[in-house]
Protein backbone atom coordinates (compact mmCIF):
# COMPACT_ATOMS: atom_id res chain seq x y z
CA UNK A 1 0.00 0.00 0.00
CA UNK A 2 1.50 3.16 -0.88
CA UNK A 3 0.67 5.97 1.57
CA UNK A 4 1.14 9.59 2.00
CA UNK A 5 4.39 9.56 3.35
CA UNK A 6 5.77 7.65 0.38
CA UNK A 7 4.54 10.18 -1.78
CA UNK A 8 6.01 12.91 0.33
CA UNK A 9 9.50 11.08 0.64
CA UNK A 10 9.24 11.23 -3.37
CA UNK A 11 8.49 14.93 -3.56
CA UNK A 12 11.01 15.48 -0.55
CA UNK A 13 13.83 13.24 -3.10
CA UNK A 14 12.92 15.47 -6.30
CA UNK A 15 13.20 18.62 -4.61
CA UNK A 16 16.97 17.42 -2.73
CA UNK A 17 17.99 16.13 -6.68
CA UNK A 18 16.44 19.78 -8.21
CA UNK A 19 18.09 21.76 -5.72
CA UNK A 20 21.28 19.81 -5.88
CA UNK A 21 21.49 20.19 -9.64
CA UNK A 22 21.06 23.98 -9.19
CA UNK A 23 24.14 24.25 -7.36
CA UNK A 24 26.72 21.43 -8.09
CA UNK A 25 25.69 21.30 -12.47
CA UNK A 26 29.16 23.05 -13.83
CA UNK A 27 27.97 22.03 -17.46
CA UNK A 28 25.11 23.74 -19.17
CA UNK A 29 22.27 26.34 -18.05
CA UNK A 30 19.61 24.23 -20.09
CA UNK A 31 20.29 21.64 -17.09
CA UNK A 32 19.79 24.64 -14.70
CA UNK A 33 16.47 25.07 -16.10
CA UNK A 34 15.06 21.16 -15.48
CA UNK A 35 16.71 21.44 -12.01
CA UNK A 36 14.13 24.15 -11.68
CA UNK A 37 11.67 22.37 -13.07
CA UNK A 38 12.41 19.31 -11.38
CA UNK A 39 11.72 21.65 -8.32
CA UNK A 40 8.52 22.57 -9.00
CA UNK A 41 6.95 19.19 -10.09
CA UNK A 42 7.88 18.10 -6.73
CA UNK A 43 6.24 20.88 -5.30
CA UNK A 44 3.08 19.53 -7.35
CA UNK A 45 3.13 15.97 -6.30
CA UNK A 46 3.02 17.38 -2.93
CA UNK A 47 0.17 19.32 -3.23
CA UNK A 48 -1.57 16.66 -4.70
CA UNK A 49 -0.90 13.92 -2.48
CA UNK A 50 -1.32 16.03 0.03
CA UNK A 51 -4.57 16.99 -1.84
CA UNK A 52 -5.60 13.22 -1.92
CA UNK A 53 -4.75 12.76 1.82
CA UNK A 54 -7.17 15.20 3.35
CA UNK A 55 -10.04 14.73 0.64
CA UNK A 56 -10.00 19.24 -0.23
CA UNK A 57 -9.56 19.76 -3.60
CA UNK A 58 -7.85 23.32 -3.06
CA UNK A 59 -4.07 21.37 -3.39
CA UNK A 60 -4.95 20.38 -7.21
CA UNK A 61 -6.28 24.16 -7.86
CA UNK A 62 -3.09 24.96 -6.87
CA UNK A 63 -1.41 22.50 -9.09
CA UNK A 64 -2.77 23.69 -11.95
CA UNK A 65 -1.60 26.84 -11.30
CA UNK A 66 1.90 26.00 -10.28
CA UNK A 67 1.76 24.39 -14.07
CA UNK A 68 0.46 27.54 -15.62
CA UNK A 69 3.38 29.76 -13.64
CA UNK A 70 5.98 27.05 -14.98
CA UNK A 71 5.30 26.77 -18.25
CA UNK A 72 5.71 30.66 -18.23
CA UNK A 73 8.58 30.45 -16.39
CA UNK A 74 10.21 28.39 -18.70
CA UNK A 75 9.30 30.21 -21.47
CA UNK A 76 11.06 33.57 -20.14
CA UNK A 77 13.97 31.22 -19.18
CA UNK A 78 14.71 30.06 -22.54
CA UNK A 79 14.14 33.65 -23.78
CA UNK A 80 16.74 34.92 -21.26
CA UNK A 81 18.67 32.46 -22.86
CA UNK A 82 18.57 32.77 -26.42
CA UNK A 83 19.65 36.04 -25.43
CA UNK A 84 22.80 35.07 -23.34
CA UNK A 85 23.86 32.61 -26.16
CA UNK A 86 23.27 35.66 -28.87
CA UNK A 87 25.76 37.71 -27.05
CA UNK A 88 28.45 35.37 -25.67
CA UNK A 89 28.45 32.36 -27.85
CA UNK A 90 28.02 29.57 -25.22
CA UNK A 91 25.45 28.52 -22.69
CA UNK A 92 28.05 27.21 -20.09
CA UNK A 93 27.81 28.15 -16.76
CA UNK A 94 31.07 28.82 -16.25
CA UNK A 95 30.76 31.42 -19.16
CA UNK A 96 28.50 33.21 -16.71
CA UNK A 97 30.98 35.30 -15.11
CA UNK A 98 31.20 38.91 -16.86
CA UNK A 99 30.34 39.73 -12.65
CA UNK A 100 32.18 38.85 -9.82
CA UNK A 101 29.45 38.28 -6.72
CA UNK B 1 -18.56 37.26 -7.24
CA UNK B 2 -20.12 40.12 -5.16
CA UNK B 3 -19.73 43.88 -5.29
CA UNK B 4 -16.93 43.93 -2.38
CA UNK B 5 -14.68 41.63 -4.08
CA UNK B 6 -14.97 43.84 -7.19
CA UNK B 7 -14.17 47.26 -5.41
CA UNK B 8 -11.20 45.35 -3.21
CA UNK B 9 -9.86 44.03 -6.62
CA UNK B 10 -11.03 47.43 -8.78
CA UNK B 11 -7.08 49.17 -8.57
CA UNK B 12 -5.58 45.79 -9.97
CA UNK B 13 -7.83 45.09 -12.08
CA UNK B 14 -7.92 48.81 -13.35
CA UNK B 15 -4.25 48.70 -13.99
CA UNK B 16 -4.14 45.10 -15.38
CA UNK B 17 -6.57 45.81 -18.32
CA UNK B 18 -4.99 49.52 -19.09
CA UNK B 19 -1.52 47.39 -19.30
CA UNK B 20 -3.35 44.73 -21.65
CA UNK B 21 -4.56 47.96 -23.76
CA UNK B 22 -1.62 50.13 -24.09
CA UNK B 23 0.18 46.66 -25.09
CA UNK B 24 -2.11 46.59 -28.05
CA UNK B 25 -2.29 50.28 -28.63
CA UNK B 26 1.18 50.76 -28.95
CA UNK B 27 1.45 47.88 -30.96
CA UNK B 28 -0.99 49.01 -33.50
CA UNK B 29 0.51 52.75 -33.74
CA UNK B 30 3.88 54.02 -32.91
CA UNK B 31 5.62 50.54 -31.85
CA UNK B 32 8.97 52.40 -29.70
CA UNK B 33 8.02 55.98 -31.06
CA UNK B 34 4.66 56.13 -28.42
CA UNK B 35 7.12 55.60 -25.61
CA UNK B 36 7.42 58.60 -24.29
CA UNK B 37 3.12 58.51 -24.15
CA UNK B 38 3.12 55.35 -22.93
CA UNK B 39 5.56 56.48 -20.23
CA UNK B 40 3.45 58.75 -19.09
CA UNK B 41 0.48 56.83 -19.04
CA UNK B 42 1.65 54.38 -17.02
CA UNK B 43 2.80 56.89 -14.28
CA UNK B 44 -0.31 59.07 -14.83
CA UNK B 45 -2.17 55.88 -13.88
CA UNK B 46 -0.42 54.52 -11.06
CA UNK B 47 -0.45 57.76 -9.53
CA UNK B 48 -4.23 57.95 -10.13
CA UNK B 49 -4.54 54.37 -8.60
CA UNK B 50 -2.67 55.60 -5.60
CA UNK B 51 -4.60 58.39 -5.02
CA UNK B 52 -7.58 56.45 -5.31
CA UNK B 53 -6.47 53.86 -2.74
CA UNK B 54 -5.09 56.42 -0.59
CA UNK B 55 -7.94 58.68 -0.23
CA UNK B 56 -10.74 56.68 -0.89
CA UNK B 57 -13.21 55.03 1.36
CA UNK B 58 -11.47 52.01 3.20
CA UNK B 59 -13.34 49.63 3.61
CA UNK B 60 -11.81 46.28 4.88
CA UNK B 61 -12.82 42.65 4.93
CA UNK B 62 -11.79 39.41 3.37
CA UNK B 63 -12.43 39.12 -0.78
CA UNK B 64 -13.40 36.45 -2.90
CA UNK B 65 -13.73 34.04 0.36
CA UNK B 66 -10.34 34.97 1.75
CA UNK B 67 -8.19 34.77 -0.98
CA UNK B 68 -7.34 38.50 -0.74
CA UNK B 69 -7.31 40.55 2.51
CA UNK B 70 -8.63 44.51 2.06
CA UNK B 71 -6.93 46.05 4.90
CA UNK B 72 -5.21 49.15 6.18
CA UNK B 73 -1.83 47.51 5.70
CA UNK B 74 -2.19 46.45 2.68
CA UNK B 75 -3.26 49.73 1.33
CA UNK B 76 -0.41 51.58 2.98
CA UNK B 77 2.19 49.09 0.62
CA UNK B 78 -0.22 49.76 -2.42
CA UNK B 79 0.38 53.05 -2.22
CA UNK B 80 3.62 52.85 -1.41
CA UNK B 81 5.01 50.59 -4.36
CA UNK B 82 2.39 52.49 -6.97
CA UNK B 83 4.06 56.30 -6.06
CA UNK B 84 7.76 54.65 -6.13
CA UNK B 85 6.93 52.63 -9.40
CA UNK B 86 5.73 55.86 -11.02
CA UNK B 87 8.34 57.99 -9.65
CA UNK B 88 11.30 55.61 -11.20
CA UNK B 89 9.55 55.38 -14.50
CA UNK B 90 9.07 59.28 -14.85
CA UNK B 91 12.94 59.48 -13.82
CA UNK B 92 14.24 56.99 -15.86
CA UNK B 93 12.48 57.87 -18.75
CA UNK B 94 14.74 60.15 -20.64
CA UNK B 95 17.91 57.62 -19.41
CA UNK B 96 16.66 55.19 -21.37
CA UNK B 97 15.87 57.10 -24.66
CA UNK B 98 19.17 58.24 -24.76
CA UNK B 99 20.73 54.95 -24.11
CA UNK B 100 18.88 53.02 -26.76
CA UNK B 101 16.29 51.52 -24.50
CA UNK B 102 12.93 53.59 -25.00
CA UNK B 103 10.53 50.56 -25.55
CA UNK B 104 7.21 50.77 -25.11
CA UNK B 105 7.18 47.32 -23.48
CA UNK B 106 9.46 48.78 -20.56
CA UNK B 107 6.28 50.70 -18.63
CA UNK B 108 3.89 47.82 -19.44
CA UNK B 109 5.91 45.42 -17.98
CA UNK B 110 6.98 47.37 -14.53
CA UNK B 111 2.30 48.56 -14.19
CA UNK B 112 2.28 44.39 -14.83
CA UNK B 113 5.21 43.76 -12.10
CA UNK B 114 2.89 46.05 -10.05
CA UNK B 115 -0.13 44.77 -10.46
CA UNK B 116 1.35 41.25 -8.89
CA UNK B 117 2.65 43.36 -6.05
CA UNK B 118 -0.32 44.82 -5.89
CA UNK B 119 -1.91 41.39 -5.28
CA UNK B 120 1.11 40.37 -3.21
CA UNK B 121 0.88 42.53 -0.39
CA UNK B 122 -2.81 41.84 -0.48
CA UNK B 123 -3.01 38.21 -0.51
CA UNK B 124 -4.70 36.23 2.09
CA UNK B 125 -3.81 33.25 0.77
CA UNK B 126 -0.97 31.20 -0.26
CA UNK B 127 -2.32 30.73 -4.05
CA UNK B 128 -2.52 34.29 -3.98
CA UNK B 129 0.68 34.98 -2.79
CA UNK B 130 2.56 32.60 -5.45
CA UNK B 131 0.69 34.03 -8.18
CA UNK B 132 1.22 37.90 -7.40
CA UNK B 133 4.55 36.83 -6.61
CA UNK B 134 5.12 35.14 -10.01
CA UNK B 135 3.58 38.21 -11.92
CA UNK B 136 5.94 40.39 -10.59
CA UNK B 137 9.38 38.16 -11.03
CA UNK B 138 8.22 37.08 -14.34
CA UNK B 139 8.50 40.94 -15.49
CA UNK B 140 11.00 41.65 -13.90
CA UNK B 141 13.23 38.59 -15.41
CA UNK B 142 12.45 40.35 -18.26
CA UNK B 143 13.10 43.79 -18.02
CA UNK B 144 16.73 42.82 -15.69
CA UNK B 145 17.75 41.42 -19.49
CA UNK B 146 16.30 44.36 -21.38
CA UNK B 147 19.38 45.41 -23.17
CA UNK B 148 19.62 42.41 -25.49
CA UNK B 149 22.98 42.70 -26.63
CA UNK B 150 24.31 43.63 -23.46
CA UNK B 151 27.06 41.47 -22.02
CA UNK B 152 26.02 42.29 -18.52
CA UNK B 153 22.52 42.71 -19.09
CA UNK B 154 21.82 38.97 -19.96
CA UNK B 155 23.93 37.88 -17.75
CA UNK B 156 21.88 39.65 -14.70
CA UNK B 157 18.94 38.71 -16.15
CA UNK B 158 19.69 34.76 -16.43
CA UNK B 159 21.42 34.90 -12.31
CA UNK B 160 18.10 36.66 -11.49
CA UNK B 161 16.05 34.74 -13.24
CA UNK B 162 17.83 30.86 -11.98
CA UNK B 163 18.25 32.43 -8.63
CA UNK B 164 14.78 34.08 -8.56
CA UNK B 165 12.76 30.80 -9.66
CA UNK B 166 14.92 28.95 -7.08
CA UNK B 167 13.38 31.21 -4.43
CA UNK B 168 10.01 30.61 -5.66
CA UNK B 169 10.70 27.10 -5.72
CA UNK B 170 11.57 27.09 -2.10
CA UNK B 171 8.81 29.15 -1.12
CA UNK B 172 6.56 26.76 -2.78
CA UNK B 173 7.71 24.06 -1.54
CA UNK B 174 7.15 25.72 1.75
CA UNK B 175 3.68 26.54 0.91
CA UNK B 176 2.98 22.84 -0.22
CA UNK B 177 4.09 21.42 3.58
CA UNK B 178 2.28 24.27 5.14
CA UNK B 179 -0.65 23.12 3.27
CA UNK B 180 -0.27 19.64 4.23
CA UNK B 181 -0.27 20.25 7.91
CA UNK B 182 -2.63 22.86 8.40
CA UNK B 183 -5.19 21.24 5.73
CA UNK B 184 -6.01 24.59 4.02
CA UNK B 185 -4.12 27.65 1.79
CA UNK B 186 -6.02 30.55 3.40
CA UNK B 187 -3.95 32.51 6.13
CA UNK B 188 -6.96 32.70 8.58
CA UNK B 189 -6.58 28.79 8.16
CA UNK B 190 -3.19 28.32 9.13
CA UNK B 191 -3.24 30.70 11.67
CA UNK B 192 -5.89 28.42 13.21
CA UNK B 193 -3.52 25.53 13.16
CA UNK B 194 -0.40 26.79 14.08
CA UNK B 195 -1.97 28.83 17.25
CA UNK B 196 -2.28 26.64 20.68
CA UNK B 197 1.34 26.71 21.69
CA UNK B 198 3.20 24.01 20.26
CA UNK B 199 3.77 24.45 16.28
CA UNK B 200 3.91 21.11 14.59
CA UNK B 201 7.11 20.32 13.08
CA UNK B 202 5.33 19.57 9.69
CA UNK B 203 4.08 23.98 10.03
CA UNK B 204 7.79 24.82 11.13
CA UNK B 205 8.98 23.51 8.15
CA UNK B 206 6.60 24.66 5.41
CA UNK B 207 7.47 28.20 7.71
CA UNK B 208 10.96 27.92 7.65
CA UNK B 209 11.16 27.03 3.44
CA UNK B 210 8.57 30.17 3.08
CA UNK B 211 10.93 32.85 5.01
CA UNK B 212 13.67 31.51 2.62
CA UNK B 213 12.10 31.79 -0.13
CA UNK B 214 10.68 35.67 0.84
CA UNK B 215 14.15 35.95 2.41
CA UNK B 216 15.82 35.49 -1.56
CA UNK B 217 13.11 38.28 -2.99
CA UNK B 218 13.82 40.85 0.03
CA UNK B 219 18.09 39.79 -0.61
CA UNK B 220 18.54 39.19 2.93
CA UNK B 221 21.80 37.19 4.02
CA UNK B 222 21.90 34.49 3.55
CA UNK B 223 20.61 34.79 0.26
CA UNK B 224 21.35 37.74 -1.35
CA UNK B 225 24.06 36.63 -4.02
CA UNK B 226 22.04 37.67 -6.54
CA UNK B 227 21.82 41.42 -5.42
CA UNK B 228 25.05 42.73 -6.46
CA UNK B 229 25.16 41.21 -9.45
CA UNK B 230 21.64 42.00 -11.10
CA UNK B 231 21.74 45.74 -9.76
CA UNK B 232 24.97 46.02 -12.17
CA UNK B 233 24.18 44.30 -14.40
CA UNK B 234 20.89 45.33 -15.39
CA UNK B 235 20.08 48.88 -17.23
CA UNK B 236 20.21 51.57 -14.06
CA UNK B 237 16.89 52.61 -14.70
CA UNK B 238 16.07 48.96 -14.08
CA UNK B 239 18.08 48.89 -11.46
CA UNK B 240 16.38 51.54 -9.76
CA UNK B 241 13.31 50.20 -10.08
CA UNK B 242 14.37 46.81 -8.30
CA UNK B 243 15.60 49.05 -5.70
CA UNK B 244 12.06 50.35 -4.97
CA UNK B 245 9.11 48.91 -5.34
CA UNK B 246 10.01 45.68 -5.08
CA UNK B 247 11.73 45.75 -1.97
CA UNK B 248 8.84 47.28 -0.03
CA UNK B 249 6.07 44.49 -1.62
CA UNK B 250 8.58 42.03 -0.30
CA UNK B 251 9.13 43.56 2.54
CA UNK B 252 5.25 43.81 3.16
CA UNK B 253 4.56 40.54 2.02
CA UNK B 254 7.08 38.97 4.65
CA UNK B 255 5.03 40.50 7.29
CA UNK B 256 1.56 39.69 6.26
CA UNK B 257 2.92 35.96 5.96
CA UNK B 258 4.45 36.42 9.62
CA UNK B 259 1.86 38.12 10.79
CA UNK B 260 -1.39 36.88 9.24
CA UNK B 261 -0.53 33.07 8.39
CA UNK B 262 2.04 32.47 11.61
CA UNK B 263 1.06 35.60 13.84
CA UNK B 264 0.70 32.77 16.55
CA UNK B 265 4.18 31.54 16.58
CA UNK B 266 6.21 34.62 16.61
CA UNK B 267 8.79 32.78 19.23
CA UNK B 268 9.60 30.39 16.26
CA UNK B 269 10.14 32.97 13.49
CA UNK B 270 11.69 35.77 15.66
CA UNK B 271 14.94 34.61 16.13
CA UNK B 272 15.76 33.36 12.44
CA UNK B 273 14.24 36.95 11.35
CA UNK B 274 16.42 38.81 14.16
CA UNK B 275 19.89 36.23 12.90
CA UNK B 276 19.09 37.29 9.37
CA UNK B 277 18.47 41.37 10.19
CA UNK B 278 22.02 40.85 11.82
CA UNK B 279 23.94 39.33 9.17
CA UNK B 280 22.26 41.25 6.36
CA UNK B 281 23.31 44.39 8.50
CA UNK B 282 26.85 44.07 8.85
CA UNK B 283 27.56 42.10 5.44
CA UNK B 284 26.07 45.19 3.39
CA UNK B 285 28.06 47.45 5.66
CA UNK B 286 31.36 45.57 4.96
CA UNK B 287 31.17 44.08 1.61
CA UNK B 288 30.31 47.67 0.38
CA UNK B 289 33.62 49.28 1.37
CA UNK B 290 35.79 47.88 -1.40
CA UNK B 291 33.28 47.96 -4.13
CA UNK B 292 34.62 50.54 -7.14
CA UNK B 293 31.08 50.32 -8.92
CA UNK B 294 28.22 52.75 -7.42
CA UNK B 295 25.26 50.37 -8.80
CA UNK B 296 27.42 47.36 -6.25
CA UNK B 297 27.83 49.39 -3.56
CA UNK B 298 23.70 50.43 -3.92
CA UNK B 299 23.40 46.90 -3.68
CA UNK B 300 24.89 46.05 -0.55
CA UNK B 301 23.53 49.56 1.09
CA UNK B 302 19.97 48.00 0.20
CA UNK B 303 20.92 44.37 1.34
CA UNK B 304 21.95 46.31 4.72
CA UNK B 305 18.90 48.73 4.65
CA UNK B 306 16.83 45.48 4.48
CA UNK B 307 18.30 44.28 7.21
CA UNK B 308 17.15 47.56 9.57
CA UNK B 309 13.71 46.31 8.32
CA UNK B 310 13.74 43.21 9.71
CA UNK B 311 14.69 44.24 12.99
CA UNK B 312 11.07 45.40 12.69
CA UNK B 313 9.41 42.68 11.66
CA UNK B 314 12.23 40.76 14.34
CA UNK B 315 10.65 42.23 17.50
CA UNK B 316 7.45 40.69 16.90
CA UNK B 317 4.75 43.40 17.78
CA UNK B 318 2.74 46.32 16.39
CA UNK B 319 5.20 49.04 16.84
CA UNK B 320 7.71 46.87 15.38
CA UNK B 321 5.67 46.65 11.99
CA UNK B 322 4.79 50.24 12.40
CA UNK B 323 8.51 50.59 12.34
CA UNK B 324 9.44 48.94 9.26
CA UNK B 325 6.71 50.36 7.35
CA UNK B 326 7.97 54.12 8.18
CA UNK B 327 11.53 52.47 7.65
CA UNK B 328 10.73 51.07 4.21
CA UNK B 329 8.62 54.32 2.89
CA UNK B 330 12.02 56.64 3.79
CA UNK B 331 14.46 53.90 2.41
CA UNK B 332 11.79 54.29 -1.14
CA UNK B 333 12.16 57.71 -1.15
CA UNK B 334 16.01 57.87 -0.83
CA UNK B 335 16.76 55.70 -3.13
CA UNK B 336 14.45 57.03 -5.71
CA UNK B 337 16.26 60.38 -5.17
CA UNK B 338 19.77 59.16 -5.76
CA UNK B 339 19.34 56.46 -8.51
CA UNK B 340 17.75 59.53 -10.38
CA UNK B 341 21.36 60.77 -9.52
CA UNK B 342 23.15 57.39 -10.17
CA UNK B 343 21.21 57.50 -13.67
CA UNK B 344 22.35 60.50 -15.11
CA UNK B 345 25.96 59.50 -14.87
CA UNK B 346 27.76 59.76 -17.88
CA UNK B 347 30.73 60.92 -19.66
CA UNK B 348 31.01 61.87 -23.65
CA UNK B 349 26.97 60.23 -23.90
CA UNK B 350 28.24 56.61 -22.32
CA UNK B 351 26.80 55.26 -19.02
CA UNK B 352 29.99 55.47 -16.39
CA UNK B 353 29.11 54.04 -12.59
CA UNK B 354 32.83 54.53 -11.09
CA UNK B 355 32.34 56.19 -8.12
CA UNK B 356 36.00 57.45 -8.62
CA UNK B 357 34.43 59.24 -11.49
CA UNK B 358 32.30 61.85 -9.16
CA UNK B 359 35.53 63.10 -7.82
CA UNK B 360 35.34 67.08 -7.75
CA UNK B 361 31.79 66.62 -8.60
CA UNK B 362 30.70 69.74 -6.23
CA UNK B 363 32.80 71.87 -8.22
CA UNK B 364 30.30 72.01 -11.49
CA UNK B 365 27.54 71.08 -10.02
CA UNK B 366 27.26 72.44 -6.78
CA UNK B 367 22.98 72.09 -6.89
CA UNK B 368 23.12 68.30 -7.97
CA UNK B 369 26.03 67.71 -4.99
CA UNK B 370 24.76 69.30 -2.73
CA UNK B 371 20.88 67.31 -2.93
CA UNK B 372 23.50 64.17 -3.31
CA UNK B 373 24.81 64.99 0.17
CA UNK B 374 21.97 65.06 1.27
CA UNK B 375 20.76 61.66 0.39
CA UNK B 376 24.08 59.91 0.91
CA UNK B 377 23.72 61.47 4.69
CA UNK B 378 20.46 60.45 4.83
CA UNK B 379 21.42 56.66 3.60
CA UNK B 380 24.20 56.49 6.37
CA UNK B 381 21.45 57.40 9.02
CA UNK B 382 23.54 60.76 10.30
CA UNK B 383 21.25 63.20 11.83
CA UNK B 384 19.11 65.23 11.16
CA UNK B 385 18.21 63.65 8.04
CA UNK B 386 15.14 61.82 7.74
CA UNK B 387 17.33 58.66 7.62
CA UNK B 388 18.13 58.84 11.01
CA UNK B 389 14.53 58.34 12.37
CA UNK B 390 14.29 55.49 10.71
CA UNK B 391 16.76 53.94 11.75
CA UNK B 392 15.97 55.33 15.20
CA UNK B 393 12.49 53.76 14.77
CA UNK B 394 13.24 49.92 13.90
CA UNK B 395 16.09 50.10 16.66
CA UNK B 396 13.44 51.43 19.30
CA UNK B 397 11.36 48.65 18.17
CA UNK B 398 14.19 46.13 19.04
CA UNK B 399 14.11 47.61 22.63
CA UNK B 400 10.61 47.51 22.94
CA UNK B 401 10.77 44.27 22.36
CA UNK B 402 13.39 43.42 24.62
CA UNK B 403 16.02 42.52 22.21
CA UNK B 404 18.58 45.18 22.95
CA UNK B 405 21.53 43.55 21.63
CA UNK B 406 19.67 43.33 18.14
CA UNK B 407 19.73 47.23 18.67
CA UNK B 408 22.97 47.48 19.66
CA UNK B 409 24.51 45.29 16.63
CA UNK B 410 22.07 47.74 14.56
CA UNK B 411 24.17 50.71 16.02
CA UNK B 412 27.40 49.17 14.98
CA UNK B 413 26.15 48.31 11.77
CA UNK B 414 25.30 51.59 11.06
CA UNK B 415 28.44 53.08 11.99
CA UNK B 416 30.09 51.06 9.78
CA UNK B 417 28.01 51.51 6.94
CA UNK B 418 28.08 55.51 7.43
CA UNK B 419 31.53 55.03 5.88
CA UNK B 420 30.97 54.37 2.01
CA UNK B 421 28.51 56.75 2.29
CA UNK B 422 30.57 59.17 3.57
CA UNK B 423 33.56 58.29 1.33
CA UNK B 424 31.36 59.42 -1.86
CA UNK B 425 30.35 62.65 -0.54
CA UNK B 426 34.69 62.74 0.26
CA UNK B 427 34.91 62.19 -3.54
CA UNK B 428 32.52 64.62 -4.66
CA UNK B 429 34.04 67.84 -2.55
CA UNK B 430 37.48 67.15 -1.81
CA UNK B 431 38.64 64.61 -4.82
CA UNK B 432 41.49 64.24 -6.32
CA UNK B 433 41.18 66.94 -9.96
CA UNK B 434 40.31 63.88 -12.80
CA UNK B 435 37.66 64.38 -15.78
CA UNK B 436 34.57 65.13 -14.17
CA UNK B 437 31.31 63.33 -14.81
CA UNK B 438 28.46 64.94 -16.60
CA UNK B 439 25.21 64.61 -15.30
CA UNK B 440 22.40 66.08 -17.81
CA UNK B 441 18.93 65.39 -16.08
CA UNK B 442 15.81 65.29 -17.17
CA UNK B 443 13.49 67.72 -15.25
CA UNK B 444 11.61 64.66 -14.24
CA UNK B 445 14.70 62.95 -12.65
CA UNK B 446 16.17 66.48 -11.58
CA UNK B 447 12.75 67.11 -9.45
CA UNK B 448 12.88 63.51 -8.10
CA UNK B 449 16.16 64.27 -7.22
CA UNK B 450 15.62 67.49 -5.53
CA UNK B 451 12.39 66.32 -3.81
CA UNK B 452 13.65 63.18 -2.29
CA UNK B 453 16.26 65.93 -1.22
CA UNK B 454 14.64 68.33 0.20
CA UNK B 455 12.33 65.03 2.00
CA UNK B 456 14.55 64.53 3.39
CA UNK B 457 15.17 67.38 5.30
CA UNK B 458 11.86 68.76 5.37
CA UNK B 459 10.44 65.32 6.84
CA UNK B 460 12.30 66.33 10.25
CA UNK B 461 9.04 67.81 11.06
CA UNK B 462 6.31 65.46 10.77
CA UNK B 463 7.65 62.86 8.48
CA UNK B 464 4.42 64.06 6.03
CA UNK B 465 2.20 61.77 8.19
CA UNK B 466 3.66 58.74 6.98
CA UNK B 467 3.67 57.64 10.40
CA UNK B 468 0.32 57.86 11.21
CA UNK B 469 -0.46 55.92 7.91
CA UNK B 470 1.92 53.18 9.18
CA UNK B 471 0.16 52.94 12.17
CA UNK B 472 -3.20 52.50 11.15
CA UNK B 473 -1.73 49.75 8.83
CA UNK B 474 0.38 48.00 11.58
CA UNK B 475 -2.58 48.26 13.27
CA UNK B 476 -4.79 46.37 10.80
CA UNK B 477 -2.45 43.39 10.22
CA UNK B 478 -1.39 42.76 14.43
CA UNK B 479 -4.41 42.70 15.84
Amino acid sequence: MVGLEHYLGLAAALFVIGIFGLFLNRKNIIVLLMSIELILLAVNINLVAFSAYLGDLTGQVFTLFVLTVAAAEAAIGLAILVSFFRTRGSIAVEDVNVMKG
Amino acid sequence: MTAFDLQAILPELLLAVFAMFALLAAVYTGKDKATPLVTWATAGVMLALALFIGLGEAVNGRAFGGLLFEDAYGRFAQVGILVAAAAVLLAGQDTLVRRGLGRFEYPLLIALATVGMMIMVSAGDLMTLYMGLELQSLALYVVAAMRRDGVKSTEAGMKYFILGALSSGLLLYGASLTYGYAGTTGFDGILAAASGGEMGLGLLFGLTFVVAGLAFKVSAVPFHMWTPDVYEGAPTPVTAFFATAPKLAAMALFGRVLFDAFGQAVGDWSQIIALMAVLSMFLGAVAAIGQRDIKRLMAYSSISHMGFALIGLAAGSQYGVQAMLVYMAIYLTMNVGTFAFIMSMERDGKPVTEIAALHQYAKGEPVKALAMLVLLFSLAGVPPMVGFFGKLYVLGAAVQADMTLLAVAGVVASVIGAFYYLRIVYYMYFGEAEERVETPMSPAAWVMLMGAAAAMLLGVINLFGVEGAAAQAAAALVN
